[in-house]
């Protein structure tokens, strides 16, 4: 069981240092997202322009698999359309669920993710944001704030 | 070699090594190193003796209990209803008519919300609870409150994990009608005064059921002495095996409340027009029990008397009390339940590390503590934490155990230092 499989420098840096955190002015769609193994919660709001996002934050506790997932996830969805979406997150099912094989390339930085199927227990720390992210898309569009 | 020294003598001091042959799985090595089993609260691992118990019933007793003359039937009832009364000496319960087997704490808490509450509460009446409650002393009163029209109070708890006896008697009123309570928290290890919390709800003419889950297997527990009106605990945190549990509860109440499940064994008469019950216990074990469940429970309340609940009590003190001492050197840590009076239970948060990373990292190390919200989040959101890690101490943990937990720690911050 090797640890520096799971907690590459890549996930504790992005752990410590969580990019696209925080709220979002002006988000056209939110979800909750809720692990209640470990009681974390992650709010996920993004603004989509037609069929892309064009931007997406996060929001939330949770431990360094799960934060490091989200702020991961945040960097690559960002400006890419719904279907390019719905690849990545077949992709990275498939990383985290398959037994073993070389990570996709088309995953780029996510790869990193790969040492968490080692470690079933943590399967759904690190797909927790990416069902929010689904549920998001698929929520009714929030008003827009115009405070 | 079995640990139980002969009857009658209660040594002061466990014999811990001969304590931990008598549990198998501790020889166990996780991740090719020696387990150190720290999630006794959780679940406590099985005595051989209880092992061999369940297997010496299923092997040469088993057959439905209550049902047929046959000689299985009437050795297994034997077996079941020997364990009903071993259950009663080892709390001290006045009849055996107020030991009910249950599946664990949970079912029962819910039976008596069924049964005891859910017929008799009214709009306006209240039940009280304490602010370091299970989800199992939370949700089942909730689910009462909504069928009844009843309200849900809640004693509120201090900074040290303490629900201070002042709080609790201002949260009593006219309209208490139960308190329902732990006897120790499973998150936070705080012992509750239960003998005066139980007298101010009399006073009040509330009757009080008691979660002694966490209590039963680390001290005596006289409930008689306790004055409680209910008491509810689980086999496997004592050392037994899951699915078996005990309601006790004061026969006079039993005998007034109705049937929770209906079923068989639990009726004298059936026709499709009128059925009526059976007498107590019967009445509220509705279909086949966990026979073997409930033998392994008598084997495991054999051994525990065997090495002496006071002996156990006094072990498991030391090692809370250096656990604490060696977890409050390191500065990263902040030590989360410091009530005055506690149980072997130890939860806390490492600086810059959530605890299911904590968790990970420990078990790497072939630690087992449980992480998250231990099925208590409004204690959680008290502290402000989304979750904390756990060590819990059982009768055969031992100072190495705590060793190598701390070791343990300081690897898990170097890893995230």
């Amino acid at each position: 069981m090797d640890l520096k499989e799971l907690y590459r420098d890549v996930i504790l840096d992005h752990n410590r240092h969580p990019r696209n955190f925080g709220p979002l002015e002006g988000a056209s769609h939110h979800a909750e997202g809720n692990n209640p193994l470990c009681g974390d919660r992650l709010l996920l709001t993004l603004r989509l322009k037609g069929d892309r996002i064009e931007d997406i934050r996060f929001e939330g506790r949770g431990c360094a698999i799960s934060t490091a997932s989200a702020s991961l996830m945040t960097e690559a969805v960002k400006g890419k359309d719904r279907a390019s979406v719905r690849q990545l997150f077949e992709r990275m099912h498939a990383l985290l669920t398959q037994p073993d094989g070389a990570p996709d390339p088309a995953l780029g930085k996510l790869a990193a993710l790969s040492g968490v199927r080692e470690f079933p227990a943590r399967v759904k720390c690190a797909s927790l944001c990416w069902h929010t992210l689904n549920a998001a898309l698929v929520s009714s569009p929030a008003a827009v704030s115009t405070e | 070699m079995a640990a139980n020294p002969s009857l009658g003598t209660k040594p002061a001091v466990l014999d811990i090594e001969a304590v931990r042959r008598d549990f198998p799985i501790l020889a166990t090595s996780v991740h090719g190193r020696p387990l150190t089993y720290l999630d006794s609260a959780a679940s406590s691992q099985r005595a051989l003796a209880v092992i061999r118990a369940v297997e010496n019933y299923e092997t040469h007793s088993h057959a439905n209990v209550h049902r047929g003359v046959h000689a299985l039937s009437q050795a297994a009832t034997a077996a079941f209803e020997g364990a009903r009364e071993r259950v009663r000496r080892f709390i001290n319960a006045a009849s055996v008519k107020e030991i009910i087997f249950v599946r664990g704490t949970t079912e029962g808490i819910n039976l008596v919300a069924q049964s005891y509450a859910r017929p008799r509460f009214c709009p306006g009446d209240e039940i009280l609870i304490t602010g370091l409650e299970h989800h199992a002393n939370i949700v089942p009163w909730q689910m009462v409150c909504e069928q009844t029209g009843a309200t849900l109070r809640v004693a509120r708890l201090n900074r040290r994990g303490e629900v201070p006896f002042e709080e609790f008697q201002r949260q009593l009123g006219p309209r208490t009608r139960l308190v329902a309570f732990a006897h120790v928290s499973n998150a936070l290890g705080t012992v509750l005064p239960v003998k005066r919390m139980i007298e101010a709800a009399h006073a009040h003419g509330a009757v009080a059921l008691i979660d002694g889950a966490q209590a039963v297997p680390h001290s005596q527990v006289d409930v008689r002495a306790l004055g409680a009106d209910f008491y509810t605990f689980s086999g496997h945190k004592m050392y037994a095996p899951t699915g078996i549990g005990v309601l006790y509860g004061r026969e006079e109440l039993l005998a007034a409340m109705p049937p929770w499940q209906g079923g068989g064994d639990m009726i004298l008469t059936v026709s499709f027009e009128k059925t009526t019950y059976n007498e107590l216990p019967a009445k509220f074990e509705a279909g086949t029990p966990n026979i073997s469940g409930a033998v392994g429970l008598a084997a495991a309340m054999d051994y525990l008397e065997g090495l002496g609940m006071e002996a156990i009590a006094a072990h498991e003190q030391r090692l809370l009390e250096l656990a604490t001492a060696e977890l409050a050197r390191m500065p990263e840590l902040e030590i989360v339940g410091t009530a005055a009076h506690k149980a072997a239970v130890l939860s806390f948060t490492m600086k810059g590390v959530h605890a299911h990373d904590l968790g990970t990292i420990l078990d790497a190390e072939g630690v087992a503590v449980r992480t998250g919200h231990h099925c208590a989040m409004p204690v959680m959101t008290f502290f402000g934490l989304p979750a904390t890690a756990r060590a819990s101490f059982g009768c055969y943990n031992t100072e190495e155990d705590v060793g190598r937990l701390t070791s343990a720690l300081k690897r898990a911050h170097e890893v995230f230092g």
